[in-house]
């Protein structure tokens, strides 16, 4: 998933001093006190889409899908391994037909049990052409998702019976078994189960979405209670929750906030419990310490920074993979990392981030260390660059900073002129890489899907992917992945990593940094945990009054 | 007078066709696809932008898409923002919070702002009036935002007087009032006093006093009347533009309000959004306006409506 959607960090104003232990001067409404007292407050914000977990593929509407929800598996919080949680078993002869068996005594928040067709009919529902959902692409893989597009007319309305409703890939066996087919073998495929997108739905969906995008029924620890619009969402704790571990607390209020420095206020004043995500403004120079004092947490999350080279048949001026590899080596990332982010990023060494399982590092090589002595030596011999190096980004979010940061490390050490080149918004900036009409470099980023190599290689750099924005294209490098995709463990992960390997000789991209989660939390909750997605884990928190 | 209301009525048709017309071409011509952001760094899936594309008739020549809007518009259909939200509901769950912040701040105007500015301009060149004319000086020179923050970080983090954010009850609505009636404040205060003043030394005041009315009748009734007419024009016109220019401070007070949903709609580019807050935004002001001259009446016996 893209990087925007979990981290748009609006910057904000100054960072403000200690707060004094008092509560809100008797008028405490919004903590946990007043809501008897086990519940907690977390910062919030506007969902952008109802609550479908098909149609949801930002950070505000999939925080709360994430509570509500239970997948087929989940991942560690530690590794990031997937481990079952629905699913009682997941397995595969040949990597191409997968056969899943569902746990025992999982049910919907309305009572109604969980069955192998909530399953089947919520993936064929989210596939399937006329439906038009955002996130319908996690299910290409499936046999059958190609006829389930079907046909659209000039208007771009689908054409009703252009195509089948249900993809041929996925068959019910019985009350707890189904079996998925598809197209190509594929050994990490029950990772990707423990997405929103891959959630099971209760018949109740079917009969009204609409309805249910207002108020998700769910199988997960938490169900939804209410949604005000622009003030909060709450939900609860699910009595008959079936997973192994149940929340301590008793639910949580998702307070919704427009303005991430109005919510760092709350929480210094302790009207908020738990903010995720501090703003920039608390994190430059460590401002937070100050502030929160210990009542903080670090957590490394899947979303790489990286910058793109626009497509050699757009401007071949940087294709030499020598000019690219100096300008890598000419960035100091460290120095980046510690005076621009204090600290919320970590700088990277390949492609992979290190909270998958498989992660190697150093997949970048020298290349992706700070030396502008051979920097400029290698740029030199590849001719050099007479133009001015131009480094394109969406100005609407921080990227200015690091940018021109970047843009100085490459033209002092390369002696060659380097500029940031702001773009309006995102949209703009989006549509111009889309189409192609970006030239020089581009800043581009990553927030993985679900922890596996495969999501950090496949959609990016194959040839033809969804998200190659700068036309990679390199038949070893696609045939080694998809021989990865037929083996099993180490064996897969290894040829991942040979794969990951082969991005270095022509550099598509430059790896830049990884981010890291820096949240804080009131003095109302304790052992607070952030998740690799940057959510937080509600089953762990306490509240200390509680 | 009942003729001139009509025809003030009739001059509205045409600013509110031209001002929604304007706002709706430049929202949709803001560069960029509006649903190439929709995904982050990644494409979204072709299905989906066709189906938004054509919901939001953005195939058709701009008059064309304004004519279909505007005509679901007067049978009452505000269309759904891309969450799939009705526009409506969404109007008509943010103006009245938007309503309540601007009307305490006009209180808070008029009252605090009034009260300095008679007691200024009564005792000129006084302790007062310095004290007055400093102050105002301060809250005009100071951006509404450093007032705004200034006052959340004093009076609710490191105080805790006030509740630091909005959270629905109007007691957390009163410090936001302030810090956005502020700096009309000032200016109601210097206006009143200036105006004050001069009127003072009108002869109809020199006659009523020569008259032996007392002071504060003179004073309280027959100079302040006629002393607010300019007062009462800055006050309509700034309630436009409080309800509209809300959005600073609505930001940093996390209050859920149209000023907030028109900034949200710009950056989303969704144009039907921002049309449809910002043409309620102009039938408020455009009413405000033909209410305000007709106060003139009211205060001042000499103006007549023809």
């Amino acid at each position: 998933m893209p990087v925007s959607r979990r981290t748009s960090v609006v910057l904000g104003a100054v960072a403000l001093a200690l707060t004094l232990g008092a509560c809100g001067g008797g008028d405490d409404q919004s903590g946990a006190a007043a809501d008897g007292g086990n519940t907690v407050s977390v910062r919030g914000c506007n969902p952008q889409n109802p609550f479908v977990p098909a149609n949801t593929n930002e950070v505000c509407g999939g925080d709360v899908l994430d509570q509500i929800f239970s997948f087929l598996v989940s991942y560690n919080p530690e590794t990031g391994a997937p481990e079952n949680e629905i699913a009682a078993d997941i397995s595969s002869e040949d990597n191409l037909v997968w056969t899943i068996t569902l746990e025992e005594g999982w049910t919907f928040h309305d009572g109604s049990p969980v069955t192998a067709s909530s399953f089947v009919d919520a993936w064929n529902w989210a596939a399937f052409g006329g439906n038009a959902t955002l996130n319908s692409y996690f299910f290409e893989p499936i046999q059958g998702y190609a006829e389930v597009q079907g046909e659209l007319d000039t208007e771009g309305n689908y054409i009703d019976g252009s195509g089948p409703e249900t993809m041929s890939g996925l068959e019910v066996v019985d009350e707890r078994t189904f079996t998925v087919t598809l197209t190509q073998a594929e050994s990490q495929f029950p990772m990707r189960l423990g997405y929103t997108s891959f959630a099971p739905l209760p018949q109740s969906f079917f009969d009204d979405p609409e309805a249910f995008g207002q108020h998700p029924i769910g199988t997960g620890p938490f169900q939804f209670d209410s949604w005000e619009p622009n003030i909060d969402i709450r939900i609860s704790a699910y009595e008959d929750y079936n997973g192994e571990v149940k929340p301590s607390i008793d639910g949580a209020i998702y307070r919704i906030y427009e303005n991430d420095d109005a919510a760092y206020n709350d929480l210094q004043a302790d009207q908020l419990d738990i903010m995720p995500l501090l703003p920039t403004s608390a994190l430059a120079g460590d401002t937070y310490k100050i502030d929160l004092g210990d009542r903080f947490v670090e957590r490394t999350t899947g979303v790489l920074d990286t910058i793109t080279f626009a497509p050699e048949s757009k401007d071949p001026a940087l294709a030499d993979p020598d000019l690219r590899h100096a300008i890598s080596m000419a960035i100091n990332r460290d120095e980046i990392v510690d005076k621009i982010f204090s600290g919320a990023r970590t700088p990277a060494t390949g492609w992979v981030s290190p909270v998958v399982p498989g992660f190697q590092e150093g997949a970048c090589g020298t290349f992706c260390q700070y030396d502008p002595v051979a920097a400029k030596a290698l740029f030199d011999e590849a001719g050099g660059y007479d133009d001015t190096l131009t480094l394109a980004y969406n100005s609407d979010s921080d990227h200015k900073a690091w940018v021109d940061a970047a843009c100085n490390y490459i033209s002092t050490a390369l002696e060659v002129p380097c500029v940031g080149q702001g773009e309006v918004d995102l949209a703009t900036f989006r549509d111009k890489i889309t189409n192609r009409e970006m030239t020089g470099m581009f800043r581009t980023g990553w927030q993985m899907d679900y922890p596996a190599q495969e999501n950090f290689l496949v959609p990016i750099f194959a040839t033809g992917a969804s998200a190659n924005d700068g036309d990679y294209e390199n038949p070893e490098f696609d045939t080694a992945v998809s021989e990865a995709a037929t083996l099993d463990g180490d064996a897969a992960i290894a040829k991942y990593r040979e794969a990951e390997a082969m991005l270095a000789e022509r550099m598509p991209a430059i790896p830049l940094w990884h981010r890291v989660s820096i949240g804080g939390y009131s003095t109302h909750v304790e052992n607070v945990n952030i998740t690799v997605f940057q959510t937080v884990d509600l089953v762990s928190v306490r509240t200390t009054n509680g | 007078m009942g003729r001139y209301v009509v025809q003030r009525l009739g001059q509205m048709v045409p600013v509110v066709i031209g001002t929604t017309f304007l706002i709706y071409a430049l929202v949709w011509a803001l560069p960029g696809d509006p649903f190439a952001g929709k995904c982050g760094d990644r494409p979204c899936p072709e299905n989906y932008v066709q189906r938004m594309t054509a919901a939001y008739n953005l195939d058709d020549p701009l008059p064309v898409q304004y004519v279909k809007y505007m005509g679901s518009l007067l049978t009452g259909d505000f269309g759904q923002t891309f969450t799939g939200a009705s526009v409506a509901d969404e109007l008509l769950s943010r103006y009245p919070t938007t309503l309540k912040l601007t009307l305490l701040a006009i209180a808070v105007e008029v009252v605090v702002g009034i009260a300095a500015g008679v007691l200024a301009g009564i005792r000129r060149g006084g302790f007062l009036d310095n004290l007055v004319l400093v102050s105002t000086l301060v809250l005009v020179s100071v951006p509404v935002f450093v007032t705004g923050l200034l006052a959340q970080a004093t009076f609710g983090v490191r105080l805790g007087w006030f509740p630091v954010t909005f959270d629905g009850t109007f007691f957390s609505l009163v410090l936001p009032a302030v810090v956005l009636g502020s700096l009309s404040l000032a200016f109601v205060a210097r206006l009143t006093r200036a105006n004050l003043v001069e009127n003072l030394r009108a002869d109809y005041v020199r006659t009523a006093i020569a008259k032996g009315l007392p002071r504060q009748r003179v004073v309280g009734v027959h100079t302040l009347r006629n002393s607010l007419i300019p007062v009462v024009t800055f006050v309509g016109a700034d309630l436009g533009g409080l309800l509209g220019g809300a959005v600073v401070v609505e930001g940093i007070f996390n209050i859920p309000g149209v000023g907030d949903m028109i900034f949200r709609g710009i950056n989303a580019h969704e144009g039907g959004t921002v049309t449809a807050a910002v043409t309620v935004l102009v039938l408020v002001f455009l009413i405000v306006n033909l209410l305000v001259d007709l106060l003139y009446a009211v205060l001042d016996p000499r103006i007549r409506h023809a």
